[in-house]
């Protein structure tokens, strides 16, 4: 019992952790002292900038995406009552990467791009699930077996848009196929749709968990099914759509974050939900860290950080799973 | 308690069925069901495999739409009703049991309590114990921490008896609940069932034993394989005759402690 009531605290210091490591960490290192200097409101002019103007925002941005990743995981896992469920497996991803990579071809500006992919997550979630409804049966294989295919088949679409593509515009386009912050601009709306969703999806946790346990039982405890389901795809979607905007398709993060704290804190939603949000921001922040810094003063797309963390650990989940 | 003295205390009927039919789809329309389920009334429903005794029970628990008629439960049309609502009258053990993801024993017990609480509402004290209460009475206890993976079928089947038991409802319907238990399980769980029923509540139960259900029901309905249906009480069904073509399969009868028991002929 007490498990749960200290888990969120840690995580939320951890989360302050990893955002002052992402501030801290660059081309030019910072000490912690100059790093609280500055978030205090002193410290040198260089230092300001480069931390209020660069690094903060990119971190909050990274936090926010990755939060925003894990919930949409933990959401559509539940919904589908599939650990394997999460936005980039279901297609939603490539359906935004789909869009962006459009815009981009057309020679469209930052926000039309931002636009486009919106439209393509949101697209892919209708395509999905309009599918997957058929005949009036909502079975989760059906609808995972969907999203695996979409997605394989927006993976092709994107393959000739690449093909098609002027070689100039290539290296920024295979930034955004793999996820990379550094086009994030502000991370404010991203941090809203977190807050507004985590607070929406909090009074739902009991119903989640009740849906776990199979859409019938659900209804005979009470829940509302149908409906219930509908405010879930919808707010996958947009969490998805706004995750995908602001950095592109990034792997694993809805994956592995809902999966883990699953294994250490059970499947209660109304502790897996807030704790996603958390140890999602915290896995994005620090990835992003480490694709800025690694080999620097190159960048990685930090979706290749999270792939080749995802990889291993989903390969092991399923090893598990047998 | 005689049927003279039930017509007497005459409460109204929880559960009202009015020229229902239920919807099973490819076969065509069934005998519609007329009939009243009152406090204190244990319902088994006897049928072949396919007969529609789950179908029903789903019915009745509004989670299907019947093809015809209605439903009335304590007197409102049961698909006007808010799930919620239904949830605190009927409670429903399931057939089969889909459990996708990993959870204990006790959490399972307790989300009986779901259709009581406000969505910002934790589980409180009181809930936690009337969850172990159930889990007591079904044999339980002391595996409240247990992985319902872990769990035999048996003790799956239980739980899920648990679960209803903490959901408290004033029907109980119970999807073939001796599934998977041992001889002295399948009579401890009707022997719960009894004392609900005994206590106001009522049941509707699907049996595949005639012996159990003409010991713990006081009414029965036969569903036919053709869709034909009769009911009554306990007593009037309990037709050798009626009972072999319901099941398609000539029995020897005979009788223990007064009650009638039946075993199927074998050569």
């Amino acid at each position: 019992m007490s498990r749960p009531a200290l888990v969120l605290p840690i995580l939320l210091g951890a989360a302050c952790l990893s955002l002052g490591i992402a501030v801290a960490l660059g081309s030019v290192p910072l000490t912690p002292t100059e790093t609280l200097a500055v978030l205090a409101g002193g410290g040198e002019p260089l230092h300001r900038t480069l931390i209020l103007e660069l690094r903060l925002p990119r971190a909050l941005a990274a936090f926010a995406t990755g939060g925003l990743l894990a919930v949409a995981g933990a959401l559509m896992q539940v919904l589908l009552r599939n650990p394997l469920a999460d936005p980039y497996v279901l297609g939603l991803s490539g359906g935004a990467a789909v869009g962006a990579l459009l815009s981009m071809l057309a020679g469209l500006g930052m926000a039309m791009v931002s636009g486009a992919a919106f439209a393509g997550a949101l697209l892919s979630t209708l395509i999905v699930f309009g599918l997957a409804h058929g005949t009036g049966s909502w079975t989760p294989t059906r609808l995972l077996l969907t999203g695996v295919v979409v997605a394989a088949g927006w993976g092709a679409f994107i393959s000739f848009l690449l093909a098609i593509s002027p070689t100039t515009e290539l290296p920024g386009m295979l930034y955004w196929l793999m996820g990379d912050l550094s086009h994030a601009h502000s991370p404010w709306p991203a941090w809203i749709v977190l807050v507004v969703v985590v607070l929406v999806a909090m009074p739902l946790g009991r119903s989640l968990n009740v849906l776990a346990r199979g859409p019938l039982q659900a209804a005979a405890l009470g829940v509302a099914v149908r409906p219930l389901e509908w405010t879930l795809y919808g707010v996958a979607a947009l969490v998805t759509a706004t995750a995908v905007t602001m950095a592109g398709s990034v792997g694993f993060v809805g994956l592995i974050v809902p999966h883990m704290l699953r294994l250490v804190l059970g499947n209660d939603q109304r502790l897996i939900l807030p704790a996603s949000a958390l140890a999602g921001g915290i896995l994005l922040t620090l990835a992003d860290t480490l694709a800025r810094t690694l080999i620097a003063p190159q960048q990685l797309p930090v979706g290749v950080i999270t792939a080749m963390l995802g990889v291993p650990v989903f390969l092991y989940l399923l090893y598990r799973s047998r | 308690m005689s049927d003279s003295r039930l017509l007497q205390s005459a409460p109204a009927p929880l559960l009202t069925l009015m020229d229902l039919v239920v919807d099973i789809p490819g076969r065509g329309d069934g005998a519609p069901l007329n009939l009243d389920i009152r406090a204190g009334q244990c319902w088994g429903i006897l049928g072949p495999n396919g007969a529609g005794k789950s179908t029903l029970l789903h019915t009745l628990a509004g989670l299907r739409p019947p093809r015809r008629g209605t439903i009335r439960l304590q007197g409102q049309p049961l698909g006007q009703l808010p799930r919620r609502r239904i949830a605190r009258l009927l409670g429903m053990v399931f057939q089969d049991h889909q459990d996708g993801f990993p959870a204990t024993v006790l959490e399972t017990a307790l989300i009986g309590r779901h259709p009581y609480l406000r969505p910002w509402e934790m589980e409180s004290a009181e809930d936690h114990q009337a969850a172990l209460k159930a889990l007591r009475q079904v044999d339980l206890a002391g595996m409240e921490t247990r992985l319902i993976a872990t769990l035999s079928g048996g003790e799956r089947q239980r739980l899920a008896i648990a679960t209803a038991l903490t959901q408290d409802p004033r029907i109980f319907l119970l999807d073939e609940p001796t599934n998977h238990l041992d001889l002295h399980h399948q009579v401890a769980v009707l022997d719960i069932v009894r004392r609900a029923v005994a206590q106001g509540r009522s049941a509707v139960l699907t049996l595949h034993d005639i012996n159990l259900a003409a010991r713990y029901c006081d009414h029965l309905l036969l569903m036919y394989p053709g869709g034909e249906a009769c009911w009554g009480t306990t007593r009037e069904m309990l037709v050798p005759n009626a009972l072999e073509r319901l099941y398609g399969q000539a029995l020897v009868t005979g009788e223990v402690e007064g009650v009638p028991v039946f075993f199927p002929r074998t050569r």
